[in-house]
């Protein structure tokens, strides 16, 4: 496979931030700080606060969108991003600050063996709690995805990923916009082509601010919407570029 | 039978002059107005010719003709909400994706101008 230790090995940290001008600086620093060699891009989603100016600030490369298009169109743009200008690996990382940054490189380093790497919550540790149809909701998600990936991926919403080049191209191209479709409907198309997903242990902070929704009917709604975009990436097709199809890996594409 | 048959022809005459009336101002695009030039002209064959709803509903073995008059409208209509959304979404999407370039394009003009080496070379192809 690919060495992400190699020194050609170009690595880009992408932050998709909504208003968070807060947080975004503190984060860009932290990375900045930890890993001179990687580029950092902060994608603004539209905010209307002073996010793009934070980030600018702080050093990272800055791409605003015109209006906000949810995490998966900010996520989409920077595949689109990483692919044009030559990077063989992204890591998404939050710009809230839940994210611990001294994590990226374990995340990076697992790219040597899978296509992408989920950073997950501890089983237990650190995981907030949760109405009981959020829960179910979770479950399900987890369950249907460790029999896909033929392994156990316990947090399978978690924002904090590294993508390696396979998968670059790959979401590059099929990135899903809609509700749900950042996390979960990514990893279904991830799999589904034939590419590697495993999940490392990663140590949440607490959010700087802002809380997740506890409201029964919300997490009645997020079951709904979990059920819905599970089946629905269940039965999508996505064509994968031409030169992947001749590539001598027959393991990987029978699946 | 004598309103039914004006109704018919009044409404299908008139959805015809405005369908016209938008195409000469290139208010509406051909193939959106052909979709409703084919409802008006069925509309005025209707009104024309009821007997062409008897005819059909003792074919098909509805009792009441006007149900299937109303079942024939609706699902025309639903067909046609139906196509709409589609079209929307595929809008919605193109430009989603042109708002993904743009802001590309702007990153790499704004960084062009600082270290142009690292952005004017697209990598591959």
């Amino acid at each position: 496979m690919f060495d992400p230790r190699a020194e050609s090995t170009r690595v880009l940290v992408v932050l998709p931030a909504l208003n968070e001008a807060r947080s975004v600086g503190s984060v860009v620093r932290d990375v900045r700080g930890r890993y001179p060699h990687y580029d950092v891009l902060v994608v603004d989603d539209g905010s209307i606060d002073h996010t793009a100016r934070e980030a600018a600030e702080a050093g990272a490369m800055v791409c605003e969108l015109p209006f906000n298009l949810g995490v998966g169109g900010a996520m989409r743009t920077a595949y689109k991003f990483a692919e044009r200008n030559g990077y063989q690996v992204v890591v998404q990382v939050d710009a809230d600050g839940q994210h611990d940054p001294s994590y990226i490189e374990k995340l990076v380093d697992g790219l040597a063996d899978s296509d992408l790497v989920i950073g997950a919550r501890f089983a237990g540790v650190g995981e907030y709690r949760a109405a009981f149809l959020r829960r179910l909701a979770m479950r399900l998600l987890a369950t249907v995805l460790s029999r896909l990936a033929r392994r156990p991926l316990t947090d399978v919403t978690s924002g904090f990923r590294a993508a390696g080049p396979r998968c670059i191209e790959l979401f590059a191209l099929h990135y899903p916009a809609e509700y749900l479709g950042d996390t979960v409907e990514s990893l279904v198309i991830a799999l589904r082509t034939g590419c590697s997903v495993d999940q490392l242990p990663v140590e949440m902070r607490v959010r700087s601010h802002g809380n997740p929704s506890q409201s029964p009917f919300k997490a009645a709604l997020y079951l709904v919407r979990a059920v819905a975009a599970l089946g629905l990436a269940l039965v999508r097709q996505w064509p994968v570029p031409e030169q992947e199809a001749d590539l001598p890996e027959s393991q990987g594409a029978a699946s | 039978m004598r309103a039914n048959f004006i109704l018919g022809i009044v409404g299908s005459i008139t959805t015809l002059v405005l369908l016209f009336e938008l195409l000469r101002r290139k208010h509406l695009r051909e193939k959106y107005a052909i979709l409703w030039v084919v409802v008006a002209v069925m509309t005025l064959l209707v009104a024309a010719f009821p007997q062409v709803i008897y005819w059909a509903s003792d074919l098909i073995g509805v009792a009441v003709p006007a149900n299937l008059l109303f079942f024939v409208a609706s699902m025309v209509l639903l067909g046609i909400s139906v196509h709409h959304s589609y079209e929307l979404g595929r809008l919605e999407d193109r430009s989603r994706t042109l708002a993904e370039e743009v802001a590309l394009l702007r990153l790499r003009i704004e960084h062009g101008e600082q270290r142009s080496d690292a952005f004017d070379d697209p990598g591959r192809d």
